[in-house]
Protein backbone atom coordinates (compact mmCIF):
# COMPACT_ATOMS: atom_id res chain seq x y z
CA UNK A 1 0.00 0.00 0.00
CA UNK A 2 1.90 3.18 -0.91
CA UNK A 3 0.42 6.68 -0.12
CA UNK A 4 -0.23 9.28 -3.06
CA UNK A 5 2.72 10.76 -2.71
CA UNK A 6 1.76 14.64 -4.39
CA UNK A 7 4.16 17.52 -4.49
CA UNK A 8 3.52 19.48 -1.13
CA UNK A 9 1.28 22.14 -2.87
CA UNK A 10 1.52 25.76 -2.08
CA UNK A 11 -0.84 27.07 0.46
CA UNK A 12 -4.02 27.19 -1.76
CA UNK A 13 -7.04 29.13 -1.25
CA UNK A 14 -9.43 27.25 0.39
CA UNK A 15 -11.96 26.03 -2.96
CA UNK A 16 -9.38 26.22 -5.53
CA UNK A 17 -7.37 23.37 -5.74
CA UNK A 18 -4.65 23.06 -7.73
CA UNK A 19 -3.59 19.22 -6.62
CA UNK A 20 -3.72 16.33 -9.29
CA UNK A 21 -7.08 13.84 -9.25
CA UNK A 22 -6.26 10.33 -10.26
CA UNK A 23 -8.18 7.34 -11.25
CA UNK A 24 -11.51 6.51 -9.42
CA UNK A 25 -10.96 4.65 -6.12
CA UNK A 26 -13.89 4.25 -4.85
CA UNK A 27 -16.56 3.38 -7.16
CA UNK A 28 -20.53 2.87 -6.17
CA UNK A 29 -23.23 1.10 -7.94
CA UNK A 30 -27.14 0.78 -7.38
CA UNK A 31 -26.17 1.05 -3.39
CA UNK A 32 -28.98 -0.29 -1.59
CA UNK A 33 -29.13 -0.76 2.32
CA UNK A 34 -31.13 -0.02 5.76
CA UNK A 35 -32.47 -1.17 8.97
CA UNK A 36 -33.94 -4.46 9.73
CA UNK A 37 -37.02 -4.00 7.29
CA UNK A 38 -36.57 -0.48 6.43
CA UNK A 39 -34.73 0.29 3.37
CA UNK A 40 -33.25 3.82 3.48
CA UNK A 41 -31.04 3.69 0.33
CA UNK A 42 -32.95 3.01 -3.11
CA UNK A 43 -29.90 2.22 -5.07
CA UNK A 44 -27.53 5.22 -6.68
CA UNK A 45 -24.43 5.23 -8.05
CA UNK A 46 -21.59 7.49 -7.14
CA UNK A 47 -17.47 7.55 -7.67
CA UNK A 48 -14.65 9.29 -5.70
CA UNK A 49 -11.45 8.95 -7.84
CA UNK A 50 -8.03 9.44 -6.05
CA UNK A 51 -6.84 12.36 -4.22
CA UNK A 52 -10.35 13.68 -4.28
CA UNK A 53 -12.54 15.41 -1.85
CA UNK A 54 -16.20 13.95 -2.62
CA UNK A 55 -19.05 15.92 -0.36
CA UNK A 56 -22.23 14.57 -0.25
CA UNK A 57 -25.03 16.74 1.01
CA UNK A 58 -28.39 16.49 2.00
CA UNK A 59 -31.32 17.21 4.65
CA UNK A 60 -31.63 15.07 8.13
CA UNK A 61 -33.06 11.35 6.59
CA UNK A 62 -31.89 10.96 3.48
CA UNK A 63 -29.45 8.54 4.28
CA UNK A 64 -25.81 10.61 4.29
CA UNK A 65 -24.90 8.62 7.62
CA UNK A 66 -26.88 4.98 6.35
CA UNK A 67 -24.53 5.74 2.90
CA UNK A 68 -21.28 5.62 5.00
CA UNK A 69 -22.07 2.99 7.32
CA UNK A 70 -22.81 -0.05 4.44
CA UNK A 71 -19.42 1.93 2.96
CA UNK A 72 -17.60 0.40 6.13
CA UNK A 73 -19.75 -2.63 6.48
CA UNK A 74 -21.50 -1.81 9.57
CA UNK A 75 -24.95 -2.83 8.40
CA UNK A 76 -26.15 -4.74 5.22
CA UNK A 77 -25.82 -3.67 2.31
CA UNK A 78 -26.32 -4.82 -1.75
CA UNK A 79 -25.16 -3.67 -5.12
CA UNK A 80 -21.19 -2.97 -5.86
CA UNK A 81 -19.13 -1.18 -3.69
CA UNK A 82 -15.66 -1.08 -5.03
CA UNK A 83 -12.46 0.01 -3.97
CA UNK A 84 -10.26 -0.03 -6.82
CA UNK A 85 -11.46 -2.72 -8.38
CA UNK A 86 -11.73 -4.91 -4.94
CA UNK A 87 -15.19 -5.41 -3.81
CA UNK A 88 -16.35 -3.59 -0.43
CA UNK A 89 -19.68 -5.11 0.28
CA UNK A 90 -20.18 -8.54 2.34
CA UNK A 91 -16.94 -7.89 3.78
CA UNK A 92 -16.61 -7.12 7.58
CA UNK A 93 -15.93 -3.62 9.07
CA UNK A 94 -12.95 -4.61 10.38
CA UNK A 95 -11.82 -6.13 6.79
CA UNK A 96 -12.84 -3.16 4.83
CA UNK A 97 -10.46 -0.57 7.75
CA UNK A 98 -7.39 -3.12 6.76
CA UNK A 99 -8.36 -2.31 3.12
CA UNK A 100 -7.91 0.97 4.04
CA UNK A 101 -10.88 2.99 4.61
CA UNK A 102 -11.00 4.89 7.79
CA UNK A 103 -14.68 5.94 8.87
CA UNK A 104 -15.06 8.82 11.80
CA UNK A 105 -18.75 8.42 12.59
CA UNK A 106 -20.81 11.27 13.47
CA UNK A 107 -20.64 11.90 17.30
CA UNK A 108 -17.10 11.66 16.41
CA UNK A 109 -17.08 8.10 18.14
CA UNK A 110 -14.29 8.58 20.76
CA UNK A 111 -13.48 6.05 23.34
CA UNK A 112 -13.63 8.15 26.41
CA UNK A 113 -12.10 6.19 28.82
CA UNK A 114 -8.53 5.79 26.73
CA UNK A 115 -5.95 8.63 27.12
CA UNK A 116 -5.59 10.53 23.17
CA UNK A 117 -2.76 8.86 23.37
CA UNK A 118 -3.72 5.04 23.45
CA UNK A 119 -6.85 6.35 21.31
CA UNK A 120 -4.28 7.39 18.55
CA UNK A 121 -2.57 3.68 18.56
CA UNK A 122 -6.09 2.20 18.15
CA UNK A 123 -6.21 3.94 14.83
CA UNK A 124 -2.73 1.95 14.25
CA UNK A 125 -4.22 -1.12 15.49
CA UNK A 126 -4.18 -2.37 12.07
CA UNK A 127 -0.32 -1.45 10.95
CA UNK A 128 2.22 -3.22 11.31
CA UNK A 129 5.50 -0.57 10.33
CA UNK A 130 7.55 1.03 12.63
CA UNK A 131 6.92 4.45 12.02
CA UNK A 132 3.57 4.49 13.95
CA UNK A 133 5.22 6.75 16.43
CA UNK A 134 6.49 9.55 14.00
CA UNK A 135 3.10 9.49 12.88
CA UNK A 136 1.55 10.30 15.80
CA UNK A 137 4.19 13.02 15.87
CA UNK A 138 3.08 14.55 12.46
CA UNK A 139 -0.31 14.76 13.68
CA UNK A 140 0.09 16.22 16.72
CA UNK A 141 1.87 18.75 14.81
CA UNK A 142 -1.33 19.19 12.85
CA UNK A 143 -3.44 19.27 16.13
CA UNK A 144 -1.11 20.62 18.77
CA UNK A 145 -4.01 20.74 21.28
CA UNK A 146 -3.85 16.76 21.03
CA UNK A 147 -0.37 16.98 22.04
CA UNK A 148 -1.21 19.30 24.76
CA UNK A 149 -3.53 16.85 25.95
CA UNK A 150 -2.25 13.37 25.14
CA UNK A 151 -2.14 11.88 28.67
CA UNK A 152 -5.80 12.99 29.23
CA UNK A 153 -9.06 10.75 29.04
CA UNK A 154 -10.29 11.25 25.55
CA UNK A 155 -13.98 11.47 27.18
CA UNK A 156 -12.53 15.42 29.22
CA UNK A 157 -11.72 17.15 25.33
CA UNK A 158 -14.16 19.86 24.04
CA UNK A 159 -16.38 18.74 20.99
CA UNK A 160 -13.71 20.37 18.93
CA UNK A 161 -10.99 18.80 20.20
CA UNK A 162 -12.77 15.57 19.78
CA UNK A 163 -13.16 15.47 16.93
CA UNK A 164 -9.61 16.10 16.04
CA UNK A 165 -8.91 13.40 17.62
CA UNK A 166 -11.34 11.03 15.73
CA UNK A 167 -9.76 12.41 12.31
CA UNK A 168 -6.10 11.83 13.94
CA UNK A 169 -7.03 8.71 14.83
CA UNK A 170 -8.72 7.35 11.48
CA UNK A 171 -5.46 8.74 10.04
CA UNK A 172 -3.07 7.03 12.39
CA UNK A 173 -4.31 3.82 10.46
CA UNK A 174 -2.90 5.38 6.85
CA UNK A 175 -6.04 5.52 4.95
CA UNK A 176 -6.54 5.24 1.23
CA UNK A 177 -10.00 6.88 1.72
CA UNK A 178 -11.39 8.95 4.94
CA UNK A 179 -15.54 9.10 5.54
CA UNK A 180 -16.05 11.56 7.55
CA UNK A 181 -19.71 11.86 9.05
CA UNK A 182 -21.04 15.41 9.96
CA UNK A 183 -18.00 16.72 11.45
CA UNK A 184 -19.48 20.14 11.86
CA UNK A 185 -22.17 18.59 14.03
CA UNK A 186 -22.75 20.35 17.05
CA UNK A 187 -19.78 22.77 16.72
CA UNK A 188 -19.41 26.36 17.39
CA UNK A 189 -18.98 27.70 13.74
CA UNK A 190 -15.48 28.98 14.27
CA UNK A 191 -14.12 25.61 15.14
CA UNK A 192 -15.84 24.25 12.18
CA UNK A 193 -14.43 26.89 9.90
CA UNK A 194 -10.63 25.42 11.14
CA UNK A 195 -11.59 21.99 11.24
CA UNK A 196 -12.81 22.06 7.57
CA UNK A 197 -9.29 24.32 6.75
CA UNK A 198 -7.26 21.47 8.01
CA UNK A 199 -9.30 18.68 6.33
CA UNK A 200 -8.29 20.57 3.20
CA UNK A 201 -4.54 20.98 3.78
CA UNK A 202 -4.44 17.44 4.70
CA UNK A 203 -5.64 16.32 1.67
CA UNK A 204 -3.16 18.69 -0.53
CA UNK A 205 -0.34 17.53 1.72
CA UNK A 206 -0.94 13.82 1.95
CA UNK A 207 -3.17 13.52 -0.99
CA UNK A 208 -5.89 11.34 0.90
CA UNK A 209 -9.01 11.23 -0.82
CA UNK A 210 -11.71 12.13 1.46
CA UNK A 211 -15.67 11.46 1.45
CA UNK A 212 -17.72 14.11 3.75
CA UNK A 213 -21.19 14.15 4.42
CA UNK A 214 -22.65 17.18 5.71
CA UNK A 215 -24.97 19.47 6.28
CA UNK A 216 -23.45 22.68 6.44
CA UNK A 217 -23.09 22.74 2.90
CA UNK A 218 -21.09 25.78 2.00
CA UNK A 219 -18.57 25.15 4.20
CA UNK A 220 -18.10 21.60 3.28
CA UNK A 221 -18.57 22.53 -1.19
CA UNK A 222 -15.55 25.40 -0.74
CA UNK A 223 -12.84 22.45 0.22
CA UNK A 224 -14.59 19.56 -1.90
CA UNK A 225 -13.82 18.83 -5.51
CA UNK A 226 -16.89 17.27 -6.80
CA UNK A 227 -20.63 17.13 -4.66
CA UNK A 228 -23.69 15.25 -4.71
CA UNK A 229 -27.32 16.01 -3.24
CA UNK A 230 -28.70 12.90 -1.79
CA UNK A 231 -32.69 12.77 -1.08
CA UNK A 232 -34.98 10.35 0.29
CA UNK A 233 -31.85 7.61 -0.64
CA UNK A 234 -31.17 8.55 -3.98
CA UNK A 235 -29.36 11.23 -5.70
CA UNK A 236 -30.93 13.89 -7.43
CA UNK A 237 -28.24 16.67 -8.37
CA UNK A 238 -24.11 15.83 -9.04
CA UNK A 239 -21.42 18.06 -9.99
CA UNK A 240 -18.34 20.28 -10.04
CA UNK A 241 -18.28 22.28 -5.76
CA UNK A 242 -18.24 25.54 -7.56
CA UNK A 243 -21.15 24.48 -9.97
CA UNK A 244 -23.16 23.43 -6.79
CA UNK A 245 -22.72 26.26 -5.45
CA UNK A 246 -23.93 28.39 -7.77
CA UNK A 247 -26.58 26.14 -8.28
CA UNK A 248 -30.29 28.04 -7.47
CA UNK A 249 -31.95 24.95 -6.68
CA UNK A 250 -28.96 23.69 -3.63
CA UNK A 251 -28.68 27.42 -2.63
CA UNK A 252 -32.55 27.76 -2.08
CA UNK A 253 -32.37 24.18 -0.07
CA UNK A 254 -29.14 23.92 1.57
CA UNK A 255 -27.52 27.59 1.83
CA UNK A 256 -30.10 29.70 3.23
CA UNK A 257 -29.88 32.25 0.13
CA UNK B 1 -6.66 -6.66 70.58
CA UNK B 2 -5.90 -10.17 70.18
CA UNK B 3 -8.98 -10.85 68.98
CA UNK B 4 -9.60 -8.05 67.16
CA UNK B 5 -5.57 -8.84 65.45
CA UNK B 6 -6.87 -12.29 64.74
CA UNK B 7 -10.06 -11.15 63.24
CA UNK B 8 -8.16 -8.40 61.38
CA UNK B 9 -6.18 -11.43 59.76
CA UNK B 10 -9.22 -13.45 59.16
CA UNK B 11 -10.69 -10.29 56.84
CA UNK B 12 -7.32 -10.45 54.39
CA UNK B 13 -7.27 -13.21 53.91
CA UNK B 14 -11.21 -14.09 53.07
CA UNK B 15 -10.95 -10.41 51.47
CA UNK B 16 -8.43 -11.50 49.56
CA UNK B 17 -10.21 -14.49 47.89
CA UNK B 18 -13.06 -12.23 47.27
CA UNK B 19 -10.95 -9.76 45.17
CA UNK B 20 -9.54 -12.42 43.03
CA UNK B 21 -12.64 -13.00 42.12
CA UNK B 22 -14.17 -9.61 41.72
CA UNK B 23 -11.15 -9.23 39.28
CA UNK B 24 -12.40 -12.28 37.22
CA UNK B 25 -16.02 -10.39 37.01
CA UNK B 26 -14.72 -6.85 36.45
CA UNK B 27 -11.83 -8.05 33.47
CA UNK B 28 -15.36 -9.52 32.08
CA UNK B 29 -17.23 -7.07 33.30
CA UNK B 30 -15.26 -4.36 31.57
CA UNK B 31 -15.16 -6.40 28.03
CA UNK B 32 -19.16 -6.53 27.88
CA UNK B 33 -20.71 -4.75 31.02
CA UNK B 34 -22.18 -8.06 32.35
CA UNK B 35 -21.98 -9.72 35.59
CA UNK B 36 -20.80 -13.37 34.69
CA UNK B 37 -23.08 -15.18 37.08
CA UNK B 38 -21.35 -18.21 36.54
CA UNK B 39 -18.02 -17.01 37.09
CA UNK B 40 -17.69 -18.80 40.66
CA UNK B 41 -18.77 -22.02 39.32
CA UNK B 42 -16.31 -21.75 36.10
CA UNK B 43 -13.71 -21.63 38.99
CA UNK B 44 -14.93 -24.26 41.06
CA UNK B 45 -15.06 -26.46 37.96
CA UNK B 46 -11.45 -24.73 37.37
CA UNK B 47 -10.04 -25.70 40.80
CA UNK B 48 -11.50 -29.59 40.41
CA UNK B 49 -9.40 -29.72 37.24
CA UNK B 50 -6.71 -29.04 39.41
CA UNK B 51 -7.68 -30.91 42.06
CA UNK B 52 -7.52 -33.86 40.05
CA UNK B 53 -3.86 -32.56 38.29
CA UNK B 54 -2.25 -32.59 41.57
CA UNK B 55 -3.95 -35.24 43.50
CA UNK B 56 -4.46 -38.36 40.43
CA UNK B 57 -1.60 -37.26 38.25
CA UNK B 58 0.88 -36.18 41.02
CA UNK B 59 1.96 -33.14 40.04
CA UNK B 60 3.30 -30.26 41.79
CA UNK B 61 0.42 -27.80 43.13
CA UNK B 62 1.28 -24.48 41.39
CA UNK B 63 2.49 -26.06 38.40
CA UNK B 64 -1.17 -27.81 38.70
CA UNK B 65 -2.54 -24.53 39.24
CA UNK B 66 -1.18 -22.93 36.38
CA UNK B 67 -1.96 -25.84 34.61
CA UNK B 68 -5.50 -25.68 35.24
CA UNK B 69 -5.73 -21.70 34.96
CA UNK B 70 -4.51 -22.36 31.15
CA UNK B 71 -7.34 -24.69 30.66
CA UNK B 72 -9.64 -22.65 32.05
CA UNK B 73 -8.75 -20.17 29.67
CA UNK B 74 -8.77 -22.51 26.74
CA UNK B 75 -12.31 -23.81 27.86
CA UNK B 76 -13.52 -20.22 28.50
CA UNK B 77 -12.89 -19.12 25.15
CA UNK B 78 -15.00 -22.05 23.89
CA UNK B 79 -17.80 -21.42 26.04
CA UNK B 80 -17.64 -17.49 24.70
CA UNK B 81 -17.25 -18.63 21.19
CA UNK B 82 -20.39 -21.06 21.36
CA UNK B 83 -22.53 -19.73 24.05
CA UNK B 84 -22.31 -16.15 23.84
CA UNK B 85 -20.72 -14.46 20.49
CA UNK B 86 -24.33 -15.44 18.34
CA UNK B 87 -26.29 -12.98 21.00
CA UNK B 88 -26.32 -9.31 20.37
CA UNK B 89 -23.45 -8.03 22.43
CA UNK B 90 -25.71 -4.47 23.30
CA UNK B 91 -28.74 -7.10 24.53
CA UNK B 92 -27.85 -7.98 28.04
CA UNK B 93 -31.23 -10.24 29.15
CA UNK B 94 -29.96 -13.64 26.67
CA UNK B 95 -26.68 -13.02 27.79
CA UNK B 96 -27.44 -12.94 31.86
CA UNK B 97 -29.92 -15.60 31.11
CA UNK B 98 -26.85 -18.10 29.24
CA UNK B 99 -24.89 -17.29 32.05
CA UNK B 100 -27.42 -18.41 35.04
CA UNK B 101 -27.76 -21.45 33.08
CA UNK B 102 -24.49 -21.89 32.87
CA UNK B 103 -23.67 -21.42 36.46
CA UNK B 104 -26.67 -24.40 37.14
CA UNK B 105 -25.24 -26.65 34.27
CA UNK B 106 -21.25 -26.28 35.84
CA UNK B 107 -22.64 -27.09 39.32
CA UNK B 108 -24.81 -30.57 37.83
CA UNK B 109 -22.24 -31.38 35.59
CA UNK B 110 -19.29 -31.44 38.37
CA UNK B 111 -21.43 -32.95 40.99
CA UNK B 112 -22.03 -35.47 38.36
CA UNK B 113 -18.33 -36.04 37.65
CA UNK B 114 -17.11 -35.24 41.29
CA UNK B 115 -20.21 -36.02 43.59
CA UNK B 116 -20.91 -33.57 46.46
CA UNK B 117 -19.04 -35.09 48.96
CA UNK B 118 -16.30 -32.42 50.37
CA UNK B 119 -12.24 -33.13 49.44
CA UNK B 120 -9.45 -31.66 50.91
CA UNK B 121 -7.46 -29.73 48.75
CA UNK B 122 -3.53 -29.47 48.52
CA UNK B 123 -2.16 -26.56 50.09
CA UNK B 124 -0.18 -23.91 48.41
CA UNK B 125 1.18 -22.32 50.72
CA UNK B 126 3.22 -23.46 53.18
CA UNK B 127 1.23 -24.41 56.88
CA UNK B 128 2.01 -22.88 59.96
CA UNK B 129 2.70 -18.99 61.15
CA UNK B 130 4.67 -16.44 59.02
CA UNK B 131 5.09 -14.09 61.53
CA UNK B 132 3.61 -13.48 65.47
CA UNK B 133 1.63 -9.96 66.40
CA UNK B 134 0.56 -8.79 69.04
CA UNK B 135 0.38 -12.44 70.18
CA UNK B 136 -1.61 -13.56 67.38
CA UNK B 137 0.03 -15.86 64.65
CA UNK B 138 -0.25 -14.77 61.26
CA UNK B 139 -0.66 -17.92 58.82
CA UNK B 140 1.60 -18.14 55.68
CA UNK B 141 -1.65 -18.82 53.82
CA UNK B 142 -3.14 -15.28 54.95
CA UNK B 143 0.22 -13.29 53.71
CA UNK B 144 0.44 -15.62 50.44
CA UNK B 145 -2.76 -15.12 49.79
CA UNK B 146 -2.57 -11.23 49.95
CA UNK B 147 0.43 -11.22 48.14
CA UNK B 148 -1.14 -13.49 45.20
CA UNK B 149 -4.12 -10.98 44.54
CA UNK B 150 -1.80 -8.28 44.62
CA UNK B 151 0.85 -10.01 42.11
CA UNK B 152 -2.37 -11.24 39.77
CA UNK B 153 -3.87 -7.02 39.93
CA UNK B 154 -0.51 -5.84 39.02
CA UNK B 155 0.29 -8.44 36.55
CA UNK B 156 -3.44 -8.12 34.55
CA UNK B 157 -2.84 -4.10 35.01
CA UNK B 158 0.38 -4.52 33.04
CA UNK B 159 -1.03 -6.98 30.42
CA UNK B 160 -3.50 -4.57 29.72
CA UNK B 161 -1.75 -1.50 29.93
CA UNK B 162 1.04 -2.31 27.68
CA UNK B 163 0.56 -5.11 25.21
CA UNK B 164 -1.55 -4.32 21.90
CA UNK B 165 -4.37 -7.29 22.64
CA UNK B 166 -4.85 -5.36 26.13
CA UNK B 167 -4.74 -1.85 23.93
CA UNK B 168 -7.73 -4.02 21.88
CA UNK B 169 -9.56 -5.28 24.61
CA UNK B 170 -9.71 -1.43 26.75
CA UNK B 171 -10.70 -0.20 23.06
CA UNK B 172 -13.47 -2.66 22.94
CA UNK B 173 -14.48 -1.91 27.05
CA UNK B 174 -14.79 1.79 25.95
CA UNK B 175 -17.14 1.24 22.80
CA UNK B 176 -17.78 -1.48 20.59
CA UNK B 177 -18.73 -0.09 17.60
CA UNK B 178 -15.91 2.53 17.31
CA UNK B 179 -13.16 -0.25 18.11
CA UNK B 180 -14.44 -1.79 15.21
CA UNK B 181 -14.11 1.17 12.91
CA UNK B 182 -10.49 1.42 14.02
CA UNK B 183 -10.12 -3.02 12.59
CA UNK B 184 -10.17 -4.13 16.10
CA UNK B 185 -11.75 -7.77 15.97
CA UNK B 186 -14.64 -7.31 18.63
CA UNK B 187 -15.62 -11.10 18.68
CA UNK B 188 -11.71 -12.40 19.29
CA UNK B 189 -11.03 -9.34 21.86
CA UNK B 190 -13.81 -10.27 24.16
CA UNK B 191 -12.96 -14.16 24.03
CA UNK B 192 -9.29 -13.11 25.53
CA UNK B 193 -11.73 -11.46 28.08
CA UNK B 194 -13.30 -14.70 29.11
CA UNK B 195 -10.32 -16.65 28.85
CA UNK B 196 -8.45 -14.31 31.42
CA UNK B 197 -11.06 -14.48 33.57
CA UNK B 198 -11.26 -17.58 33.91
CA UNK B 199 -7.66 -17.84 34.79
CA UNK B 200 -7.93 -15.05 37.21
CA UNK B 201 -11.34 -17.14 38.75
CA UNK B 202 -9.75 -19.75 38.61
CA UNK B 203 -6.81 -19.25 40.56
CA UNK B 204 -9.13 -17.59 42.84
CA UNK B 205 -10.92 -20.94 43.73
CA UNK B 206 -7.83 -22.28 44.16
CA UNK B 207 -6.62 -20.02 46.67
CA UNK B 208 -10.03 -20.51 48.05
CA UNK B 209 -10.55 -23.99 49.37
CA UNK B 210 -6.51 -24.08 49.56
CA UNK B 211 -7.36 -22.78 52.84
CA UNK B 212 -6.71 -25.70 55.37
CA UNK B 213 -10.39 -24.79 57.13
CA UNK B 214 -12.02 -25.45 53.69
CA UNK B 215 -12.60 -28.28 51.23
CA UNK B 216 -13.86 -28.37 48.11
CA UNK B 217 -17.15 -29.18 46.87
CA UNK B 218 -19.37 -28.11 43.53
CA UNK B 219 -21.35 -25.64 45.48
CA UNK B 220 -18.54 -23.92 47.46
CA UNK B 221 -18.40 -20.78 45.39
CA UNK B 222 -21.94 -19.79 45.55
CA UNK B 223 -21.53 -17.56 48.76
CA UNK B 224 -18.32 -16.45 47.31
CA UNK B 225 -19.41 -14.97 43.99
CA UNK B 226 -22.59 -12.64 46.25
CA UNK B 227 -19.38 -11.96 48.30
CA UNK B 228 -17.33 -11.22 45.11
CA UNK B 229 -19.92 -9.70 43.24
CA UNK B 230 -20.40 -7.66 46.15
CA UNK B 231 -16.63 -6.44 46.25
CA UNK B 232 -16.58 -5.72 42.39
CA UNK B 233 -19.37 -3.07 42.60
CA UNK B 234 -18.29 -1.32 45.97
CA UNK B 235 -14.78 -0.69 43.35
CA UNK B 236 -16.72 0.24 41.01
CA UNK B 237 -16.92 -2.40 38.45
CA UNK B 238 -14.72 -1.80 35.85
CA UNK B 239 -11.71 -0.90 38.23
CA UNK B 240 -9.13 -3.42 38.70
CA UNK B 241 -7.80 -1.88 41.72
CA UNK B 242 -11.12 -0.99 42.87
CA UNK B 243 -11.42 -4.88 43.13
CA UNK B 244 -9.08 -5.36 45.53
CA UNK B 245 -10.20 -2.84 47.96
CA UNK B 246 -13.86 -3.63 47.30
CA UNK B 247 -12.49 -7.55 48.37
CA UNK B 248 -10.83 -6.36 51.46
CA UNK B 249 -13.41 -3.93 52.41
CA UNK B 250 -16.42 -7.50 51.80
CA UNK B 251 -13.60 -9.12 53.69
CA UNK B 252 -13.60 -6.81 56.98
CA UNK B 253 -17.53 -6.33 56.55
CA UNK B 254 -17.61 -10.17 57.03
CA UNK B 255 -14.89 -10.60 59.80
CA UNK B 256 -14.67 -7.55 61.49
CA UNK B 257 -18.00 -5.60 61.45
CA UNK B 258 -19.95 -8.40 61.73
CA UNK B 259 -18.74 -9.61 65.01
CA UNK B 260 -18.07 -6.39 66.43
CA UNK B 261 -21.83 -5.07 65.92
CA UNK B 262 -23.42 -8.60 67.08
CA UNK B 263 -24.99 -9.10 63.79
CA UNK B 264 -25.46 -12.79 63.37
CA UNK B 265 -23.16 -14.74 61.90
CA UNK B 266 -25.94 -15.66 59.54
CA UNK B 267 -26.32 -12.04 58.19
CA UNK B 268 -22.96 -11.89 56.89
CA UNK B 269 -24.19 -11.94 53.14
CA UNK B 270 -27.01 -9.30 53.82
CA UNK B 271 -24.15 -6.97 55.95
CA UNK B 272 -22.03 -6.99 52.78
CA UNK B 273 -24.81 -6.05 50.62
CA UNK B 274 -26.34 -3.65 52.57
CA UNK B 275 -22.96 -2.17 53.10
CA UNK B 276 -22.91 -2.46 49.15
CA UNK B 277 -25.70 -0.28 48.51
CA UNK B 278 -24.61 2.32 51.03
CA UNK B 279 -21.86 2.83 49.11
CA UNK B 280 -23.93 3.25 45.78
CA UNK B 281 -25.97 5.31 47.54
CA UNK B 282 -22.98 7.87 48.13
CA UNK B 283 -21.25 6.85 44.71
CA UNK B 284 -23.13 5.20 42.36
CA UNK B 285 -19.93 4.49 40.20
CA UNK B 286 -18.52 2.78 43.25
CA UNK B 287 -15.39 3.79 44.65
CA UNK B 288 -13.17 3.81 41.68
CA UNK B 289 -15.72 2.95 38.96
CA UNK B 290 -15.68 5.56 35.59
CA UNK B 291 -18.56 7.71 35.83
CA UNK B 292 -20.42 7.96 33.16
CA UNK B 293 -19.90 11.40 31.74
CA UNK B 294 -20.32 12.32 27.89
CA UNK B 295 -19.96 15.80 26.77
CA UNK B 296 -21.73 16.21 23.51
Amino acid sequence: MTDATNEPAPAAEVGTATKTIGDTLLDVKGLQGGYGQIQVLHGFDFTVAEGEVVVILGANGAGKTTTLRALSGMIDASGSVTLEGEELIGKNAADIVRMGVAHVPQGRGTLPELSVEDYLLVGAYVRKDKEVAADMERWFEVYPVLHERRNQRAGSLSGGEQQMLAVARALMSRPRLLLLDEPSLGLAPLIVQDLFERFHHINEETGTTMLVVEQNAQLALSIADRGYVLESGTISIEGPADQLMHDDAIRKAYLGV
Amino acid sequence: MELFLARLFDAISNGSTYALIALALVIIYKATTLINFAQGEMAMFGSFIVLVLATEQGLPIWIAVILGMLLSAVAAAGIERVLIRPFDPYDHLPLVIVTLGLFLSLTALAGIIWRFDPRAFPRMYPAGTAVTIGGVNLSWYTVGVLATVLIVAGLVTVLLNTTKVGLAFRAVSSNLESSELAGIRVGPTLQFGWALAAAVGTLGACVFVADPIRQLEPTVMVRVLIFAASAAAIGGLDSLWGAVVGGLIIGGVQSLLVPYTFIPNEMSLAAAVVVLMLVLLFRPSGLFGTARVERV
